[in-house]
This record gives C-alpha cells, structure tokens and sequence, in this order.
C-alpha cells in the first residue's frame, strides 16, 4: 500500500476580521499547497469584483462571503508539510455565526488563535479562547498577525502576547507558542522572512509540526454504544462504535441502563482478511452476543466493573447556540452518544461572562451563553463525567429539529443512581398475608402512610415531625418518626455522607416506610433528602400512600438558627458535601403540602400538619 | 488506525446513524469511483447488504462504458437499482451558462425522483475538497420543501451528533464521504481492491479524473493506467480534479447558484 501520513487537525479561531482566512490561503500559497491556476483564479476575481486581491477568497467560496469580505460558515481545506499530513479548518469569527465556529472547531485536534496585532485581543478572541476549553482542545498556539500594519513592531507584539496569555492562563491553557507573522505579505508563515529579526521563535509551519499527537489510550473503561441491531441474515449483530477501550471476543459485557450482560460471540466484518479478536476506540464494529438478551440501540456495553453512571440527574456546563432562550422547567431534547431522551432544565446554577470569567446568577440561558445547569431526564441514562471520558461525558441539545447547544457533564454532588436502581423482580411471588389492607384499617381506625418531611437542616424537620406524633398520637393514630437517630445507628451504620451514601440512606429509609405503611401505620420520616431522585424513588416504594411535605425554610434563615453550629462548620470547610452549602438541595416540584416554618411559628405548623393528616387518613369511629 | 480506517470507520457510522433514523432512504450511485466507495462502505457498515436503493439519475448523456459498468455491478452487488430520468434541457433556467444548465438537469431528475418516491435522505457521494461550496457541507444537509440548500443558515453539527429530524416536507442530505479527499478514494479502492470504470486509466495519453455527462466533462493528459499510478500521480500534481469539468469554470457563482438550487 502506498505510505500514508498521519493527519492532524488544526482549527483557525478568533475575532471577526482578524485574518484567519487570509492567514490559511497564505499557508497554502507559501508551501506551495495550492492547486494549479487557483491563484490566478482569485486574482480574477478580485478584479472582476474591483477588489485588492485576498488571500482570504481560498477559503470564502461563497458569494455571500465575498461579497460582505467576511467568513460565514466553516470550511476545511487539506494539505502537508514534510513532518505530516493536516486538514485546516477555518470557522467565522463574527459572532452572529457561533454555531458555525463550534461546528468546526469541535472535532479539532489543536488550534491556532489568531489576534490581529492593530486590533489586539477582542470580545471574540476571548470567546474562541474560552470555547476551545469547553471543547476539550488544549494545545493552542498564539498567532499575532498584520504585523505589516504595525511597522513590526517588537513592542505592540509583546504587549497583545501579555494580553492573551494572561487570558489563557487564566482558562488553564498555556500556548504553545506565540508569534508575530503577516498574513498578507507571508512573513514567519512558511519562512522567517527579513522584517521580524527580532523575533526568534518558529515560523507558523513549524509551530504546527510541533503539536503533539493526542492517542487514546487502551486502558480506559470500555464504551460501545449500540447504534442499531441488525437482522440482514441469520445473524443478530448489534453495530456499533467503540468510543473508549477495548473489547475483546469472549469478554463479559454489561449493557446500561438496561442491566443486561451476555458474552461476546463474535466480531463480525465484511470483506475482511480474518476474523477480528478484539476492537479499539474509534472502530465501527458488529458484535454478536452468546444469548439473544433484549438491547436496544441507546444501550451502551461496558465492561461490568467498570460500568458507566446511571442517573436521572447531572450537573452541565453547556453553551447555548439557540435562538430562543431556556428557561428553567423547560423540556428540550437530548442526544447522548447514540441515546436520546427529552431532558428539563431544573436550575440554571451560574451564567459565565467568557470576557473576564466572572459569574452571576440568571433566570434564564441567552444564545451565545455559557452556563453551569442541572439537567434532569425522565428516566436513568447511562453516563460519564467529561473530566473521566470525554466521548460519553458530552450531549448535544435539540429543539424545533435543531441541534441548539452542546454541553459537558461533571457529577459533582450527584450520586451514581446504579446500585439504587431497585428492580421489582416479578418473578419473586409475595406473601399472601392472609390479613388484609382493610382488617388493618380496621383495626387501626386508619390506613397507613408515609408522611415524608423534606427541607434543609435547621428548617425545623425533626422539631414538627416529633411534635406531630405526639399530637396524632393522642388523637389515636397509630403514628412512629423514622429520623437520623433511630436510622443512621441501626440499618444504616455502615453509610457516611457521600452523594452514593446518602442515596442508599434514603432508599433505605424509603423501602422501611413502606413496609411501616402496609402494616398499617402512619409513618413519618424526617431526612434532608435533597435529591429529587431519592424522594422519587421513595414515592414509588410506597405508592399511592407517599405524601410529601416541603418544610420549607429558607438557606438564610435556616443558617442563622444553626441549631448544632453545622453551618458554621460547613462555612469553615469543616463538613464536606453539606447540603445547602457544598452541596445540592433540590426542592419538591409537587409537593402535597408545603409548611414554610420561616413564616409560620412551630405550632401552627404542627396543626397545619394535623390538619392535612385528619383529611386524608381520617379516623374512623371505633 | 491509520487515517484510512479513521475515514472507513467514520462513513460506517454515519450510514448506520442515517439508517438507524432517516425512514425513507436512497444513495445515489452515479457510476464514479466516488459512489462506487460509498456503495462499498455501505456493505461494509451492513455486513454485505446494502438496504436501501441504489438512484442512478440518468442524464442520457453518460458514455457508454458508464451504462455497460452500471449493468454489470448493480447485478454483482445485489443493488436495489432504480433509475430517474432527466427533463429536457430547454426546461431549465436559460440565465445559466450553458454547461451549468446541462447540469441543472441532473437537479430537476433527483427533485422529480424524490417527490414520486417520497424520499425522507438521499446519501449522496460529495467530497469537501471537490469544490469551494461543498468544503463548507454539514454531514446531515437539510434540503427545504423545494430541495433547496440554505447555504446562509445551516445548522450546527459536531460531536458525530447529527440534525437528524427535520419539518414535514423536507427532506436530507447525507453525506459520508465529505472528508475524504481525492487520493484516500484511490488509496481505499486499491487497498479494497473496488472495482472503477475503465475510464479512470490512460489510454493513448489520456484520463478521466472526474466523470460526469460526456459533452461537458474532459479527459486530462495522464499516464496513469493503474490504480498505483493514479495515486503516484496524485501526489505530485497540482492539476485540481474537477479541471475537466466545464461548468466549474464558466462562471464564479455558478456552481453555487446549482447546489443552492439542491445540485449536489
Ligand atoms: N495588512 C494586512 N491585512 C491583512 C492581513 N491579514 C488579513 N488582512 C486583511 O484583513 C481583512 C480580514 O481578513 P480575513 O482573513 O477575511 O479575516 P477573518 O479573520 O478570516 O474574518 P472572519 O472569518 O470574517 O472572522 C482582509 O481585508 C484582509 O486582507 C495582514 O497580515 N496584513
Ligand atoms: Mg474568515
């Protein structure tokens, strides 16, 4: 086979009309890249347009760009040096066409940012740089261009490379290089040229040969997303591509969210030498299993101890690209890896200024934004941190057809749901009790329940709870409080207060008052429980008899009664993961009751509670 | 991987995404090595089958090596073949240069075809180093209820995620070989070994790079009689593919104006 290079991927960014495109046609004028009669060609026309000629018209084929001189949509361009091969890719720097930029400059392997030496660092220059860090590129080198229009000058470079290395830094990215060319005349691009004498460094050609090739690694967990499920012949063959890892003939592979495993048969090929053994990240493949389990294309094979996160809610930080804003408790859709799923914006955390990475609260995420937001979905989905493994740790957003947003997940104060996931075997017969719902009612003069108090701490959970079952108590309620002490110190000694801790907590806590409520009784259980997950889960333990009560009392009041002094501590560092201040309290969305103990005073919370309790469990006459 | 299973590797997985969620589909076959490739990639994403037509709109202006090949391998391949026919030329825009209204016949063939067979996507064979408006081409197109191209508003796509639905009336494009260039098709039809129409070797001094319909399109001077040659040539020259095509050069928007109009 002839030899091939290796091919590496360059994206040119930066503010609208500092010279990307100029700088690319000149790249490929100086190394001689460019195809016979292309030149000519655009000198043509610039005539014919009554135009100086410009380089940048190599790559604004289009006439609307020709027309305004300016980049609309991104284009790619291929060519080599004598180190290796490179596709080039040139994105707008206006930013009305944003989504442009991200769309080219995603898939990109390292970046030259381009300042216009006149102009100096600008709203986009700043935005490109940001972006290029959502977008997991870290090699960046510097490019100070129209040094022509500065004399070459060595003192209005150093003073644009301050400014921009300052910013970068700032984002963790320190450039490569920084260097001082002319795109229009070709100074420093292909050779040093005789005006920057001053300037020591490489020319643009050789700082790209000197970015490193990124390869993935083997040993990273292994991720096969199921694309599709084929049928064509006799063989069932689940397609699909590897994003991470390896996976091998014969290998156990567990399948997400479903929870299914089945081992490797095959893998299967068309107009192959030899059957393939094994499979690494970035191979399309076919696999077929040993048994016919039932996946469907979203499912995503790992291996099972290295299995990806399930849950239904994830912190993001995503760029918005859509026309209309988002607003909390808005639906939209979701595609991650090859699953998709509609997904609500429950709290819009922080929006970040890309100019000088301030950040401020919002109520709603504008185009162009970048924000950090908590993202829920209807059902589980399998996942990853971005920081873990990039490939499954990254979504896009869609609305009306579009794709309007992209976005990277972290876990940070959200539990691995997996373990928690209880799966209500159908096969495991239950007790027939030979006494039934009604005879405990009966009994009892009411039907149990769970009365499931949820709030901050300090919000007055444990206060109301104890107060109300001693006050239902003497009415004749058979009532009993599941709180911290009587739980944490028996069935849950062996958990801390980990996000995957305090989720078993709570499922604990959920299936104990269930059972409490089918013997009949009226249970009330006092936890934090800050995830919205959890008290789901729990609701769906206990079924129609779950009633839950938002104690509800402000972070700043709540912080200033401090009961124990844990706020304080909390504040101090002292606490990790403290809900309210380390870590997230996810209010109810629908709660049946709300008691807010910041307006009202203890006993009229109590009675409210009563009050509530007396309609929906009412006691019978004896 | 060596780049040339990055490319194979990343057209399977756009032709399974287009398969898995795009109902009504077809690929265009336009007999060149370009299709040819892609009617290969589409076996090798399938495992031997390819499960959607193969559309060959046919201008009646191919030559004849052209409609001898077609016969031959939609047989060998197992193609479901569908043919298209062309209007006239008198019916297209008389204000285009005359190679390009040649050419706007193909646009109003595939625009008749896709309306009577209600086509949903139409893989389609472009490469981003073809031409100056296709290197700016998203994978997943979307063409208009006219089958228009909104070159101005496309939509954003990256992370191999893909605008995948689309309004009613509307149909897509995709494309899984835009980022091959010229010399990978050769280099995987060689490594492959993918049958091409005699055409592409030199014969008395002569080569087709690029075929299209036999009054607008020109052999180049070449050499080259294999598929080593033709990659050996490829790379030292500086002759751009589609030099033998004349309505590239009549005009500069032309091929613009064809494309926004839903020419490929
Ligand atoms: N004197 C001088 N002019 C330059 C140089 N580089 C670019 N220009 C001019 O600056 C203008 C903008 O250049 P482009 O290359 O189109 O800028 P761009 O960054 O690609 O712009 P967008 O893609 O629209 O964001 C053009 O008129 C160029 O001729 C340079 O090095 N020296
Ligand atoms: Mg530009």
């Amino acid at each position: 086979m002839s030899n091939q290079r290796e091919l590496f991927r360059i994206v040119v960014v930066g503010h609208v009309d500092h010279g990307k495109s100029t700088l690319i046609g000149r790249l490929f004028h100086d190394t001689g890249s460019l195809p016979e009669g292309k030149e000519e060609a655009i000198r043509a026309t610039c005539e014919r347009r009554g135009v100086p000629f410009e380089w940048a018209f190599l790559m604004d084929a289009l006439q609307a760009e020709r027309n305004q001189a300016i980049t609309i949509d991104t284009a790619q361009i291929w060519f080599h040096s004598e180190a290796r091969g490179y596709v080039i890719i040139d994105v707008p720097g206006h930013r009305e066409f944003l989504k442009n930029m991200i769309t080219g400059a995603a898939s990109a392997d390292a970046a030259v940012l381009v300042v216009d030496a006149v102009e100096g660092v600008r709203e986009q220059s700043r935005r490109h740089g940001y972006l290029l860090h959502l977008l997991g590129i870290r090699q960046v080198s510097v490019v100070v261009t129209k040094m022509d229009m500065v004399g070459f000058d060595q003192q209005k470079f150093d003073a644009v490379e301050q400014e921009i290395t300052a910013y970068l830094e700032g984002l963790g990215i320190t450039p490569t290089y920084v260097l001082p060319v002319s795109g229009r005349d070709g100074d420093n691009i292909a050779e040093p040229g005789s005006n920057l004498a001053w300037y020591q460094g490489p020319t643009l050609l050789a700082a790209l040969d000197q970015f490193d090739v990124v390869t993935e690694a083997d040993d990273q967990p292994l991720r096969f997303p199921v694309q599709d499920i084929y049928k064509f012949d006799q063989r069932r063959i689940l397609a699909g591509r590897v994003e991470s890892g390896v996976i091998r003939v014969g290998d156990t592979i567990l399948f997400s969210p479903v929870n299914k495993s089945a081992k490797v048969a095959s893998i299967e090929g068309w107009n192959i030498a030899s059957p393939q053994r094994e499979a690494h990240a970035g191979q399309s493949i076919g696999i077929t299993l040993d048994e016919q389990i039932f996946v469907e294309r979203g499912a995503v094979a790992s291996h099972e101890d290295r299995a990806p996160i399930e849950t239904d809610v994830f912190r993001a930080r995503i760029f918005w690209l859509g026309s209309e804003s988002f607003k909390p408790g808005q639906s939209i859709g979701l595609k991650l890896m090859t699953s998709e799923s509609t997904i609500e914006l429950q709290a819009i955390e922080q929006i970040i200024d890309t100019g000088n990475l301030s950040v401020s609260p919002a109520g709603q995420i504008e185009r162009d934004d970048v924000a950090e937001v908590v993202l829920r979905t209807p059902k589980p989905l399998a996942l990853d941190a971005a920081n873990d493994l990039p490939r499954s740790g990254r979504f896009v957003l869609t609305r009306n057809y579009e794709i309007v947003g992209g976005g990277l997940i972290s876990m940070e104060g959200y539990a691995d749901q997996r373990d928690l996931i209880t799966v209500r075997s159908s096969n495991l017969t239950r007790v027939e009790h030979q006494v039934s719902a009604s005879d405990r009612t009966i009994r009892n003069r009411h039907a149990g329940g769970v009365l499931w108090f949820t709030g901050l701490s300090g919000a007055g959970k444990s206060t109301l709870a104890i107060e109300a079952e001693k006050e239902l108590f003497n009415r004749g309620y058979q009532v009993y409080v599941l709180d911290g002490d009587n739980v944490r110190n028996g069935l849950n000694t062996n958990l801390g207060f980990s996000p995957e801790d305090r989720a078993e907590n709570i499922r604990r806590v959920g299936e104990v008052a269930a059972l409490f409520a089918e013997a009949g009784v009226l249970v009330i259980s006092a936890f934090i429980s800050p995830y919205r997950s959890d008290r789901d889960r729990a609701r769906l333990a206990a079924g129609d008899a779950f009633h839950e009560i938002y104690v509800e009392a402000d972070l700043a009041t709540c912080e200033s009664r401090d009961p124990k002094g844990l706020y304080k501590r909390a504040r101090a560092g002292e606490i990790e993961d403290f809900t309210g201040i380390s870590a997230p309290y996810e209010a109810p969305a629908a709660p049946e009751l709300v008691v807010d103990t910041a307006k009202s005073d203890i006993p009229s919370c109590v009675a409210e509670v009563v009050r509530y309790v007396e309609a929906v469990f009412p006691l019978r006459a004896e | 991987m060596t780049p040339l299973d990055d490319l194979e590797s990343e057209s399977i997985f756009i032709l399974r995404e287009v398969y898995a969620r795009v109902p009504n589909l077809a690929m265009l076959w336009s007999l060149g090595k370009d299709s040819g490739v892609m009617v290969w990639l589409a076996r090798k994403a399938f495992f031997g089958h390819v499960p959607f037509p193969a559309v060959h709109i046919d201008t009646e202006k191919k030559l004849p090596e052209m409609y001898a090949f077609r016969d031959h391998y939609a047989k060998e391949w197992n193609l479901r073949f569908v043919s298209g026919t062309c209007p006239p030329i008198e019916d297209m825009d008389p204000s285009l240069p005359p190679a390009a209204r040649s050419a706007a016949r193909k646009t109003a063939g595939l625009k008749a075809m896709v309306r009577e067979k209600g086509y949903d996507g139409l893989i389609v064979g472009i490469r981003r180093d073809e031409e100056g408006t296709r290197a700016k081409e998203r994978i997943f197109s979307a063409r208009d209820s006219k089958g228009g191209w909104d070159v101005r508003g496309q939509k954003p796509e990256f992370w191999d995620q893909f605008n995948t639905e689309f309004p009613p009336g509307a149909h897509i494009r995709v494309h899984p070989l835009l980022h091959w260039t010229e010399i990978d098709i050769w280099r995987y039809i060689e490594r492959e070994n993918i049958p091409v129409v005699d055409l592409y070797f030199s014969k008395g001094g002569k080569r087709y790079r690029s075929l299209g319909d036999a009054d607008i399109t020109f052999p180049v001077d070449s050499d080259a009689a294999t598929v080593a040659e033709i990659i050996t040539e490829l790379e030292h020259t500086k002759v751009a593919e589609r030099s033998g095509r004349a309505m590239d050069h009549e005009a500069e928007d032309s091929f613009e104006r064809l494309r926004a109009d839903g020419y490929l």
